[in-house]
């Protein structure tokens, strides 16, 4: 039969011990899809290699994403007993140094280290490298949802357990009712990641209600919002924590059945997601009686195609369904008919990947963290004209200045930035004197953005914003599921006046269209993607209105990325 | 070509999960053709007591579905903001151009596909495009005309 949960324990306890003070060393190479990007791979393959040729003993672990994108390839090496180092932009001859140099010698190659970690409690200042946890980009970063992102091997259930993984959900289980576990996220004050931040415990509650005997829990990973990678990066760098948060979702409202819904193609995150699912169905963590506590949670991966439109919830119930993801009416909602005609909740990957920490530490903690009705942390995505890229989870309520400008480096040299844009292609452009926020979900939705999933786009004084906000809705009008007329048309109505403006053969009445066609597509749509259509260029229109009249009235582009020749793709969806 | 209609039927027929659907089976028949072919229309039909029309306005849908054979490689290329505002344009530019290509589409040859991607998921790392599903980021249009012209050497496995 299934072991218990202290033998899954004492089993993580032990191989963690090995790992880590096993006398052999661990070397992780971060492989997330930023790190394939950067060649992960070929850096991998030339440490294995390294360490083969002279025959050494030695750990090499692919782990998910750090945060510091910036600096992939990142290979961390944790000689025993000493300070973890961590190699940036690490190529085949870095990787074939590194070995000869730290694993062979002891010696680290300090011109290429970015910082180290010290055990805890040695502050000896040891090797003489800085402190990676000082680095910009991480000395204000709470990692929550991110607590193993980068540290653990994604594959390995075990490596989760061993740092308190599946505790949160063996108490729950054990010596909470589904209410109590409901009232922990409600007092966390935790709201929606997705885009909507609608407070998840009432979500739940809906879900709870309902009476029915077969009720579903979804976890939304579709993220085909550009500019934000944190759902694929949780996913694939620690899985379990979202199966996790599904699980006590699961027992939290009495669902039996889950969902993780993926875009096909995006192999990593499935294919961790998929073993993760098969581990935990191994340990007795899913499937009938969880840990002997007669509760019974399945959970499948399912798939999409492309298509931007089935991350909204009623579309991705269609295309689970294996339907064309196109939007539901609303009433009824997805807690009264969702998924198969079942009651459903659907949570985005980082509100649930949260889950498990608030019940392990309790709801009052992570309501201690944040500003006032945005409680806990953000998961950013830094992209764009800075300096450092990635992913941060920082403290709600930082202001966004200090993130652009310190923790993730400001523009490259030469360059000032110019606007922001967040909360994806449906959310807002921002001038970056209007970008004195604090990050907080009013806040945001007060200044015209959205702080949405957390992404955000920054761009240099070279770049203009009608060129921007033409691309954008090149991508509303594309991915424009073509349910209702409001939104398939008008989508190209706007994309047509931008193409104009940006052709510099554009006239006032373009501006009059587009407020026009706006509304009509916030009034009348069926979902966010029609309503919300016009919020970038009008966002755009507020912060720039001098950059639309230059290209209107007097027919230039201040920049020079405007008129002709003007390449843009062509798109169609064939 | 012999055996499309039970290749995709075998592909159907053996997706392990427990939610089998027309899209899940359209999926597994890409992994396993890399394209949809009338045959596989057929068989996905019958597999999910559907109809032809059924599964057509799923396929009609998706533009990841191809209806025609795939190229020997394939190329995609991001045009996403985060992409954009770092050099995509001029990366898409040259892949084209050392494509023999004017838009998106497959090269006369059948060598090659390039398709615009609005979203590779390494944002980070910009400009991204893909090859044979590899990432490479921090592109430039010298490496893009570059990985396109190394594709196209490649032989046929």
């Amino acid at each position: 039969m299934f072991p218990t949960f202290e033998e899954i324990q004492a089993a993580a306890t032990n191989r963690w011990a090995e790992l880590t003070a096993g006398g052999r060393p661990w070397l992780r190479v971060g492989t997330a899809l930023c790190g394939q990007a950067a060649g992960a791979e070929e850096a991998a393959a030339a440490l294995e290699a390294a360490l083969a040729k002279r025959g050494l003993d030695a750990v090499v672990s692919r782990v998910g994403c750090l945060g510091l994108c910036f600096a992939e390839p990142l290979v961390e090496v944790a000689m025993p007993g000493q300070a973890r180092v961590f190699y940036g932009k690490v190529n085949p001859e870095l990787a074939e140094e590194i070995v000869a140099s730290h694993i062979v010698g002891g010696v680290p190659v300090a011109a290429a280290a970015l910082g180290c970690i010290y055990p805890e409690g040695d502050d000896s200042g040891g090797i003489g490298l800085p402190d990676l946890n000082r680095h910009p980009m991480r000395i204000k970063e709470q990692r929550i949802a991110l607590r193993n992102a980068g540290q653990i091997d994604p594959l390995d259930i075990y490596q989760y357990v061993a740092n308190g993984g599946y505790a949160a959900l063996q108490r729950a289980l054990t010596a909470m009712t589904p209410e109590e576990v409901r009232e922990e996220v409600t007092a966390s004050g935790l709201r929606g990641r997705g885009g909507a931040a609608f407070a998840t415990g009432v979500k739940w509650k809906f879900l709870a209600d309902n009476g029915a005997a077969d009720k579903y829990i979804l976890c939304n990973c579709e993220e085909g919002d550009p500019g934000a990678f944190n759902d694929k990066g949780i996913l694939e760098s620690d899985p379990h924590t979202v199966l996790e948060g599904m699980i006590l979702a699961g027992y939290a409202t009495g669902a039996n059945y889950g969902y993780i819904f993926i875009r096909h193609g995006h192999d990593g995150p499935i294919e961790r997601a998929k073993t993760a699912v098969a581990q935990a169905y191994e340990l007795g963590l899913l499937g009938a009686d969880i840990l002997g506590s007669g509760f019974q949670f399945d959970l499948e991966v399912a798939l999409t195609g492309d298509s931007y439109v089935a991350g909204e919830e009623t579309a991705l119930m269609e295309a689970i369904e294996g339907k064309r993801s196109m939007p539901r009416y609303r009433p009824p909602f997805p807690a009264q008919v969702g998924v198969f005609g079942k009651p459903t909740n659907i949570n985005n990957v980082k509100t649930l990947a949260y889950v498990p920490e608030i019940i392990a530490k309790g709801g009052e903690w992570f309501a201690g963290i944040g500003h006032e009705r945005s409680t806990g942390t953000v998961i950013l995505c830094l992209s764009g004209a800075l300096n450092y890229t990635g992913m941060v989870e920082l403290p709600m309520g930082l202001n966004l200045q200090e993130v652009l400008y310190e923790i993730a480096g400001g523009p490259p040299a030469g360059r000032k930035l110019k606007f922001i844009q967040t909360g994806g292609p449906l959310g807002g452009v921002l001038g970056i004197a209007a970008a004195d926020l604090l990050l907080d979900f009013e806040v945001f939705r007060n200044a015209g953005a959205i702080l949405g999933s957390g992404g955000i786009i920054a761009a240099g004084d070279d770049a203009c914003v009608v060129d921007l906000t033409r691309v954008l809705i090149a991508f509303c009008q594309y991915e424009s599921c073509g349910k209702c007329f409001p939104c398939r048309m008008g989508m190209s109505h706007l994309l047509e006046a931008l193409e104009r403006i940006g052709r510099l053969e554009g006239g006032p009445e373009d501006l009059e269209l587009m407020r026009s066609v706006g509304l009509n597509m916030q009034a009348g749509s069926l979902c966010g993607h029609g309503q919300l259509g016009f919020s970038p260029v009008a966002s755009a229109l507020r912060y720039f209105p001098e950059e639309f009249a230059a290209h209107i009235e007097e027919k230039r582009c201040p920049t020079g990325r405007c008129g002709e020749p003007h390449f843009a793709p062509r798109l169609s969806r064939r | 070509m012999d055996g499309l209609k039970e290749r995709s039927s075998r592909a159907v027929a053996r997706q392990p999960q427990r939610t089998i659907t027309i899209l899940s089976s359209l999926l597994a028949v890409e992994d396993e053709l890399g394209y949809i072919p009338r045959e596989a229309v057929a068989a996905v039909a019958e597999f999910n007591q559907a109809t032809v029309n059924d599964v057509w306005a799923v396929v009609s849908f998706y533009p990841n579905f191809r209806t025609t054979p795939p190229c020997e490689q394939r190329i995609e290329v991001c045009w996403g903001p985060s992409c954009h505002l770092v050099g995509a344009m001029p990366v898409i530019a040259a892949t084209l151009a050392a494509a023999g290509l004017e838009e998106e589409g497959d090269t006369p040859d059948g060598r090659l596909s390039v398709r615009y991607n609005t979203c590779l998921g390494a944002c980070a790392l910009a400009p991204v495009m893909s090859v044979n599903h590899h990432l490479i980021g921090r592109l430039s249009p010298e490496e893009a005309g570059r990985r396109v012209t190394q594709a196209l050497g490649q032989s046929p496995e």
